[in-house]
Formats: structure tokens, C-alpha cells, sequence
């Protein structure tokens, strides 16, 4: 029987293995040293916080995996001899594979900040992180004041989680304005408002120079490129990812910043797949980058490759674009493509709504000639991801988005409806004359 | 870093210290309980009006500053922060104390009245003295164990419900839910029938909100007789209490799932939601769990079935001359309701059915049609195996005390605060075969959204492991689901909506989850 053999038990090694299960009867092993068990990588900011135990972020009960005979090993990768198709672990074990898929994810950026390496300073990715924040920030009086660096997603959930403990938090963002090599002006601007209200130090337009050490080699104090410098006994360092490769250096597996792989996420070498946040494309997909970081990339990776690896040998094409995050109390979805100032091409026209009180806006991005639909950003509102995908799909225009954007709400019920204001500013902005249709399941359930 | 606790999670203990309001907060409130149980030692304070008065407000007052100062100066969205370092929400030591004390309480409610200063045929001592002036101010007569109880459960409802109001203030679906139950509770169960038993003195209490088999008793000779005795107010009663079977709560659970019921209207439901939201986290998820849940709940309906029958049957005659409704008539009206719900489902809905579900019902339908078949084979009084009394004391005593009150509730801070809606609830067991069969109601899953996170299965205190479903895309249908809403407030991803759609397609699931590009025809006839 073909062993199928995956490093990493995140969302991408899981999701290939649950669906080669589906498909077929072949042998699985997954190796992991982070973990006994999968656990939800995006849901360890709770753990910290308090609002669920370790086990709560286990999506399977642990006779899940001997039920479905999917073997797990715990162990860590040295090396892959590729020739001899073998594995061999730390501590000295080996194992051997017909097919191999690299499945290891990544780890926190470190730049090369002088004192980055002291005790007290760490990112936030694996469960070892967490555990570490735990011992360096368990309250307030053993760590009376944290910085983080870096003006992200996991920068935000470090400050939201250290927050919790009522911890403060000084967050130094390089850039101008919060995310904004991502986010268009307005959805920065409230952010930047909310971290505020949550008690938080932003420091924007602000680098890290160096971490100053104690007589024990602890972190004590950062110093800003302003020249102030802050005390503090825990720095987070939040800039990013990098594939988690460093074991594959040796092997003859091409590397780029990731692993390089094609369209059928094969690696240059027979039987080796990689797949999720260490996969590197030769080529960007559409307006995708070639590494991406994402949960949701790294599962539909999984889907796409158990099919190839069962026989129907099937491309990762990715459809529409889409995402989501929460910035402390407010909700972020992308559906498609709106980009920033900065990166956004002469074409790209953005149409913005924002409450006048509440922490609620949109921003619809639409090609200037055509006035063709290309993407949204909400915040603080829900949406239905297939209606939008389907008005993606069929190349649906403003005034079609606008007519029908009643169908695409998925608040909870009750909550207060703002497509008549969002309309409104709609037609006022363009000199429009649009009306919205009122909301109809019909049209809602020929999509979904 | 001494501090550092694996066995609690896997971060450790963070700070869980009240602020200074929040003690504040706690002393006022366990002063009003103070002077409560400063009653149960018969100690007089004299004016029990007044004590009463400043019992309850300082009860009211304690909770609702406590609230204040835990929400108020935070951003409103979803704060569960510390949820499982705190003792009392996290099975510690706080929550076994509350545990034992809750449950002893229910053990001298039921059991054991006289010790709360019920008297028989005298006037009451100790606590529930202190509660005489307020219900002669209602009914007119002194209070019983069941006024005592029913005053500060509805406190509970009202002051906790507060609490909710101000935790959920961004979310406007729990926030009329919470305000629905606080009206039903205050209204329908509490001042309405103490009234109703003040305009017209042979009316049996009733709280016109519980619907059988909830209130299985309804049904009893006393209360038929007193039903019937009160003229038309009564038969008005009677009547609304058969049709909220078979016509009001079938079609509300059609149109809206039993949400309507359990998260909008129910008392339980609203102590629940109310007073256990501080527990809701503590279901068991665990599959294992799921299957104990389905034959315990399953069970509880069959029995309350059997019983009520058994009960009507037993105060019917033979005669045809002088009832119209006679033992065979009845029997065999049972019977034909009950085979024709059987061959609706097993005709029409066979395919939603679990295969243990099946197995299960067609076991219970053939122990009823035998026990049905008795009726005609034996003498009078005993058709079923069991005295019909005895069938009613016993599940008033197991189901009706221990179950509802003494574990449902008592065990809040081990298990949850659905236990009894989970495992022992008819009521729910009714509605939620109904919801699972024939209904618009689901929660919608957005598309390929979820990250498994895991919030909603964490905080489904049905024990639903919603994640689940979610991850697959699949809408979920589950008969336990009770619409709190909760998993749709949690979710950091807005993944999740309770909707009353059309029925087609309720029922779906998915190969591959939307965002892959994959043609799924091509997908599914390739397999």
C-alpha cells in the first residue's frame, strides 16, 4: 500500500489527510513536533485570553485520528534523502515514504534587530510561543509594560491578547497608518481609532532600533529610531513569517523562500509535495502572491492536492479571492480585490461608506471604465461569501452590487441594515439613481 | 511566574481578581441573600415587608453593579476574557460550592418545605413568612415554598438578564431575546397567575406559557376538573393548552425552529440564559455525550407520553351514555395519532434520520402498541404494566424534581446550564424533532469562511460540536439546537447566521468548500 507521508499537522497537512482518507485507503502518517494532535493555529490568541482551554482548539476528538487510521508521529525532521525516499527524524528513527508532502508552515520574521535574541523577546505563531508568552507575560506585575513590532494581523492579536491581562501595550508600526500596505486610507484611519479606544500605545511611523538587555540577559527596554526608549519586559516581534524550511537546506529539493512548487504543488523532485504557507509558486496566480500565508490558501491546497495524489491529478486553482480577520472588537471580510493605495493601479476606483458613529464601514473597489465590480472590504458588517463569489463569477457591474446588496448581508437578525445609507452615499459619490431591492431568498438560494 | 498552572489550560492563571466595584458589587448582593438566609434560622426581623423589600433590591442592585463595572468600560463585542481561569466558571472550587449549595437548596424546596418555614395549616415561619406580604399583596393568599421560588427565580431572570443585556449590548438579536424571556417570566409565569388565582379562586395556577409535556401535569383529573368548574375562563384554558400542542407550537417551530420556544419564551430557557450564561461553556461536546443525550432525551418523551395516557385513562369511563369521551375512544385515539406521526416519518423523512434514530423509534413505537393493545385484553385501571399513579409519581419525582430542578439547574457550574433542556426536557425533545423534521429554520454556514477556531462549539451550551459543521460548509439542523445565537456571536469570523429560509436545500454539505475553483459536477461524477 502507497505511504503517504506529511510533515506539519496544521490545516493544510490535515486537510490533505482527511481528504485522502475520503478518496482512497492508502497508508497516512503525519509527523509533527509542535503538537500531539491538530489544533486551529488562528484560535491560540483564546487560549491566552482565556475564552477557550488548549482542547477546545482541537477541531477532532482524539480517537479521530486511529478511527480513520491516520497515523501520527511526533517527532522532528532533520533531513530528507530523497534518493532513498527516507525521513530522518531527530533522535534518530527514520521513515520511509512512497509520497512526500511537505506541510511545515512557518515562523516569526527575525530582522536582525540587535537583541532579538534575548530571553523575553518572541513572536507569536506555534504553540511553543504561546506557552513562552505565558511564562514571560502571565500578568501584569510580572510584565509591566510589552512592546510589539510590526503593524500586522498577529501584532494586533498580541496586543489584544496581553490587553486581556490588562497588560500595557505599546505598539510600534512602521508604517504611517495601520496596515495600510493592505488597507485603503479610510479602513486604516478607523482602526488606527479602535486600537486607541482599546487602551493601546500606537506608535506609527516608528522602527525598532535595538532591545536592551539586563545583567541577566533579559530584555529590558527597546529603543525606537525617535530615540525614545521605552521599558519593558517582553517585546513581541510580529513582522511577518517565513516559510518553515530550514531542514531542507541540505536536500535537493528547490527552495526559494519556500518550497518551490508548480501548479500541482510538485516540487522539482518525484513524489514530494508541498503545500500551504512553505509552498512558493514559480508564478503568481492571478493577483496572489507567491507564498501565502493564509489559512484558508493552505486548506484549499490540502483539498487540491488529495485529489491529485488519488488519482485525478488536478491543478490548486484557487477562485475569487477572499479573507477575513478581526481587529479587536471589529470584524474584517474581503471578497475579491481592493487595494491599497499604495499598490492599487491607476484603474482601480474606490467607493467608501463609513457610520458616522459606529465602527462600521466598506470600501468597494470597481474598474473605472467598465465600472466592472473587482472586490469589497467590510467592517463591522457580515457578508455572504457565495453571493460574491457569484457576482465575481459573472462579472457583475456597481449598479448591480449596489441594486442587490441587500442579498449579500449576513448579519445576525435584527441588527441594524445600512444598504439604504450605503446606496445613498452611493449615488450621491457617482451621481447615481439606484434604488436596492429588497432582500429575496430566491435570489440568495439560486446561488448558495 | 509561580503562578504557572498547566492543569487549568494550557496558559496558565492570568489575572482573575475583582476589581474594587466589582467587591463592592458582591457585598451588597450577598447581603440581600444574607438577609434571606439570615431567615432560614427563624431569625424575626420584624417588618418582613420591609426586609423583603431590601433583601431583593440589594440583590438586584449588587448584580447589576457587578455588570456595570465588568462591561461598562470596555468596548462592547465579545469579552469571555478569563472565562476558564475563574473558579466559578471553571469548575474550581467556587463552582463546586455553588453547585452543592444550589442543589441542597432544590432538595429542601422539593423535599423538604417545612425547613424554608413552610407551616400546614398555620401561618408560615422564617423565609417563607418573609415572602407572605408579597404574595397576599398578588393572590391574597399566604406564600408557599413555590411563591418563595418563583419570586427569586424571576429575580434571577430579571437582575441577570441585565447582566446579559449589557455583556451582548452589540448584538441586537440577544438582546431581544433576553428582554423576551425577562416579559414571559415576569408576566406569564409570575404576575399573571397569581392574579388570575386572585380573580377567580378555583382556577388551577398556570402559567400559560408551558405547554405539555413540559407541564405534564396538566392533564391530571384535579386540574381537568378545576378547568372545567371555572366556566368558560377555564374551558378557554383547556382549550388553549391542547391546541398549543398540536397546532400553535407546530406551526411557530415551522416558521421560526423551536428557537421561539426555548431561547425566547421558556422559563428554564430563560434561567438559563440568563443566570447560567456564566456557564454555558461547560457542555460536553464529546460524541459520546451526543449519543447519551439522544437516548436519555428520547426516552423522557416516550415516558411522558405513556404517563400522561395512562394518567387521562384512568379518570375516563366506559360508559358511552355519560362521557363522550370514553377508555377505548381515548386508547384508540392515542393510537392513531401516535402510528400516523410514525408512518409520516418513516415514509417521508426516512433519509434524515440517523440509523440509531430509526432503530430507536421503531423499538418505542412497538412498546407503546403493545401497552395500547393491553387496554383491550385487560380489566379496567391497569393497562399499562404500572399503576397509571404510579407511573406519574414516578416521573414527577425523577423527571419533574430531580432532573428539572435538582441536576438542570443545581449543576449549572459542573455541567452547564442546559442540562436539563439537553438531556431531560420533553418538551424540548418535541420541538426539536419538529425543528429537525419539518422547519425553515438553520444556521447557515458562510461559504469558506470558518478557520476552526472552535468559539462555537465552545460556547454551544447544547453541546452542538458546531464547529463541526461549519468547517464542512454544512448547515446545521440539529434537533438539540435551541437558536441562543451564541455561535453566531462568537464566531470572530462571521461564519454563522440562524435563518428561516426556505426549506430546500436546508439539508446540504459539501465536497470541497467554496474558494477552490474546482468544477464540483466534474468532481462528484468522477468519484
Amino acid at each position: 500500500m502507497e505511504h503517504i507521508v506529511i510533515i506539519g499537522n496544521g490545516i493544510s497537512g490535515t486537510t490533505l489527510a482527511r481528504h485522502i482518507r475520503k478518496l482512497s485507503d492508502k497508508k497516512i502518517t503525519i509527523i509533527s513536533a509542535e503538537s500531539d494532535y491538530f489544533f486551529s493555529r488562528t484560535a491560540l490568541m483564546y487560549v491566552y485570553m482565556g475564552h477557550m482551554k488548549f482542547e477546545h482548539t482541537q477541531p477532532y476528538e482524539n480517537w479521530f485520528w486511529k478511527k480513520n487510521n491516520i497515523d501520527l508521529v511526533n517527532g522532528f525532521v532533520d533531513k530528507v534523502e530523497t534518493d532513498a525516499k527516507k525521513l530522518l527524524l531527530k533522535g534518530g528513527t527514520s521513515i520511509s515514504y512512497d509520497k512526500l508532502i511537505i506541510a511545515t508552515g512557518s515562523k516569526p520574521n527575525k530582522i536582525g534587530w540587535p537583541g532579538q535574541g534575548l530571553k523575553g523577546v518572541q513572536g507569536l505563531y506555534s504553540k511553543q510561543d504561546l506557552e513562552m508568552l505565558e511564562k514571560n507575560a502571565p500578568n501584569n506585575k510580572v510584565c509591566n509594560r510589552a512592546v510589539i513590532v510590526g503593524g500586522g494581523l498577529i501584532g494586533i492579536e498580541m496586543a489584544e491578547m496581553l490587553r486581556s491581562r490588562e497588560i500595557p501595550v505599546t505598539f510600534l508600526v512602521r508604517e504611517k497608518s495601520f496596515w495600510n500596505g493592505v488597507l485603503p486610507a479610510g479602513e486604516s484611519a478607523m482602526i488606527n481609532e479602535h486600537i486607541l479606544e482599546h487602551h493601546i500605545d500606537l506608535q506609527l511611523n516608528t522602527n525598532l532600533e535595538k532591545i536592551i538587555s539586563d545583567e541577566n540577559g533579559r530584555a529590558k527596554a527597546v529603543v525606537t529610531d525617535k530615540g525614545e526608549t521605552i521599558e519593558c519586559n517582553v517585546v513581541g516581534l510580529t513582522a511577518g513569517v517565513t516559510p518553515n524550511i530550514d531542514f531542507l537546506k541540505d536536500s535537493d529539493i528547490e527552495l526559494g523562500k519556500g518550497v518551490k512548487v508548480n501548479r500541482f504543488l510538485e516540487t522539482n523532485v518525484k513524489d514530494i509535495f508541498a503545500i500551504g504557507d512553505c509552498a512558493e509558486q514559480h508564478e503568481n496566480i492571478g493577483h496572489r502572491r507567491p507564498i501565502e500565508a493564509v489559512w484558508y490558501t493552505g486548506r484549499m491546497m490540502g483539498e487540491a492536492l488529495a485529489q491529485t495524489i488519488c488519482g485525478q491529478k488536478r491543478a490548486y486553482n484557487p477562485g475569487h479571492w477572499f479573507n477575513s480577520a478581526k481587529f479587536l472588537d471589529i470584524e474584517y471580510q474581503t471578497y475579491g480585490w481592493v487595494f491599497s493605495e499604495q499598490s492599487k493601479k491607476n484603474t482601480e476606483q474606490h467607493f467608501h461608506w463609513r457610520h458616522p458613529q459606529e465602527k462600521v464601514c466598506i470600501t468597494v473597489a470597481f474598474d473605472n471604465d467598465s465600472h466592472k465590480f473587482l472586490g469589497i472590504n467590510t467592517f463591522g458588517i457580515r457578508m455572504r461569501h457565495e453571493i460574491f463569489d457569484q457576482w465575481l463569477t459573472e462579472n457583475k457591474d456597481m449598479d448591480h452590487v449596489m441594486t442587490f446588496l441587500k442579498d449579500a448581508n449576513f448579519d445576525p437578525e435584527f441588527y441594524t441594515l445600512y444598504e439604504d445609507e450605503i446606496v445613498a452615499k452611493y449615488n450621491a459619490d457617482f451621481n447615481k439613481n439606484i434604488s436596492p431591492k429588497k432582500k429575496s431568498w430566491k435570489r440568495i438560494f439560486s446561488i448558495a | 511566574m509561580g503562578n504557572f498552572d498547566r492543569s487549568m489550560s494550557l496558559a496558565g492563571e492570568p489575572p482573575k481578581a475583582l476589581n474594587t466595584s466589582q467587591k463592592l458589587a458582591v457585598v451588597t448582593g450577598m447581603t440581600g441573600m444574607g438577609i434571606l438566609i439570615l431567615q432560614l434560622f427563624n431569625l424575626n426581623l420584624g417588618n418582613s415587608a420591609l426586609w423583603l423589600s431590601i433583601s431583593i433590591l440589594a440583590i438586584f442592585a449588587g448584580i447589576i453593579w457587578f455588570s456595570q463595572a465588568a462591561y461598562a468600560h470596555k468596548q462592547k463585542g465579545i469579552k469571555n476574557d478569563g472565562v476558564w481561569f475563574k473558579s466559578i466558571s471553571s469548575r474550581g472550587v467556587l463552582a463546586w460550592m455553588a453547585g452543592i449549595a444550589l442543589t441542597g437548596f432544590y432538595i429542601v424546596l422539593y423535599f423538604y418545605p417545612e425547613y424554608l418555614g413552610l407551616v400546614k395549616d398555620g401561618d408560615n415561619m422564617g423565609l417563607i413568612a418573609l415572602f407572605d406580604p408579597l404574595s397576599k399583596a398578588l393572590s391574597g393568599n399566604p406564600a408557599s415554598q413555590w411563591f418563595v421560588y418563583g419570586t427569586l427565580y424571576t429575580v434571577a431572570i430579571l437582575a441577570f438578564g441585565a447582566k446579559f443585556l449589557w455583556k451582548y449590548r452589540h448584538n441586537k438579536y440577544e438582546q431581544l431575546r433576553t428582554v423576551s424571556v425577562m416579559f414571559f417570566q415576569t408576566a406569564f409565569a409570575f404576575f399573571i397567575p397569581e392574579i388570575m388565582a386572585r380573580l377567580n379562586g378555583d382556577l388551577p395556577y398556570y402559567d400559560l406559557k408551558n405547554m405539555w409535556p413540559l407541564n405534564y401535569y396538566n392533564f391530571e383529573r384535579y386540574r381537568i376538573n378545576g378547568f372545567i368548574d371555572s366556566g368558560s375562563v377555564g374551558m378557554t384554558m383547556l382549550f388553549f393548552g391542547i391546541i398549543s400542542i398540536f397546532v400553535i407550537s407546530p406551526f411557530l417551530t415551522y416558521k421560526y425552529g423551536k428557537r421561539w420556544y426555548c431561547s425566547w419564551v421558556c422559563g428554564c430557557g430563560g434561567l438559563a440564559e440568563t443566570a447560567g450564561d456564566s456557564f454555558r461553556h461547560l457542555s460536553d461536546k464529546s460524541k459520546f455525550a451526543w449519543k447519551v443525550e439522544r437516548w436519555v432525551v428520547h426516552s423522557v418523551v416516550v415516558f411522558v407520553t405513556l404517563m400522561t395516557t395512562a394518567v387521562i385513562y384512568s379518570y375516563l369511563g366506559n360508559d358511552t351514555s355519560k362521557y363522550w369521551l370514553t377508555k377505548t375512544m381515548f386508547i384508540s385515539g392515542v393510537a392513531i395519532i401516535l402510528t400516523a406521526v410514525f408512518a409520516w416519518v418513516m415514509i417521508y423523512k426516512r433519509e434524515e434520520l440517523e440509523k440509531d434514530a430509526k432503530y430507536g423509534a421503531i423499538g418505542y413505537f412497538t412498546i407503546i402498541a403493545v401497552l395500547l393493545g393491553m387496554h383491550f385484553f385487560s380489566g379496567n385501571g391497569s393497562i399499562f404494566i404500572f399503576k397509571a399513579e404510579t407511573l406519574r409519581t414516578t416521573y414527577s419525582f425523577l423527571i419533574g424534581s430531580i432532573f428539572s430542578g435538582v441536576i438542570g439547574t443545581g449543576f449549572y457550574p459542573i455541567f452547564g446550564n442546559r442540562v436539563w433542556c439537553r438531556f431531560g426536557c420533553p418538551m424540548a425533545a418535541i420541538l426539536g424533532f419538529q425543528q429537525r423534521l419539518f422547519s425553515k429554520f438553520r444556521i447557515t454556514t458562510n461559504g469558506g469562511q470558518c478557520i476552526s477556531c472552535g468559539n462555537c462549539s465552545t460556547y454551544c451550551e447544547m453541546g452542538i460540536d458546531v464547529r463541526a459543521y461549519a468547517q464542512k460548509g454544512a448547515n446545521i439542523v440539529r434537533s438539540s439546537c435551541v437558536g441562543c445565537g451564541i455561535c453566531s456571536a462568537v464566531c470572530p469570523r462571521g461564519v454563522l447566521k440562524l435563518e428561516n429560509g426556505p426549506e430546500k436545500g436546508r439539508i446540504n454539505s459539501k465536497d470541497i468548500l467554496l474558494g477552490n475553483d474546482v468544477d464540483l459536477m466534474d468532481l462528484v461524477n468522477n468519484k
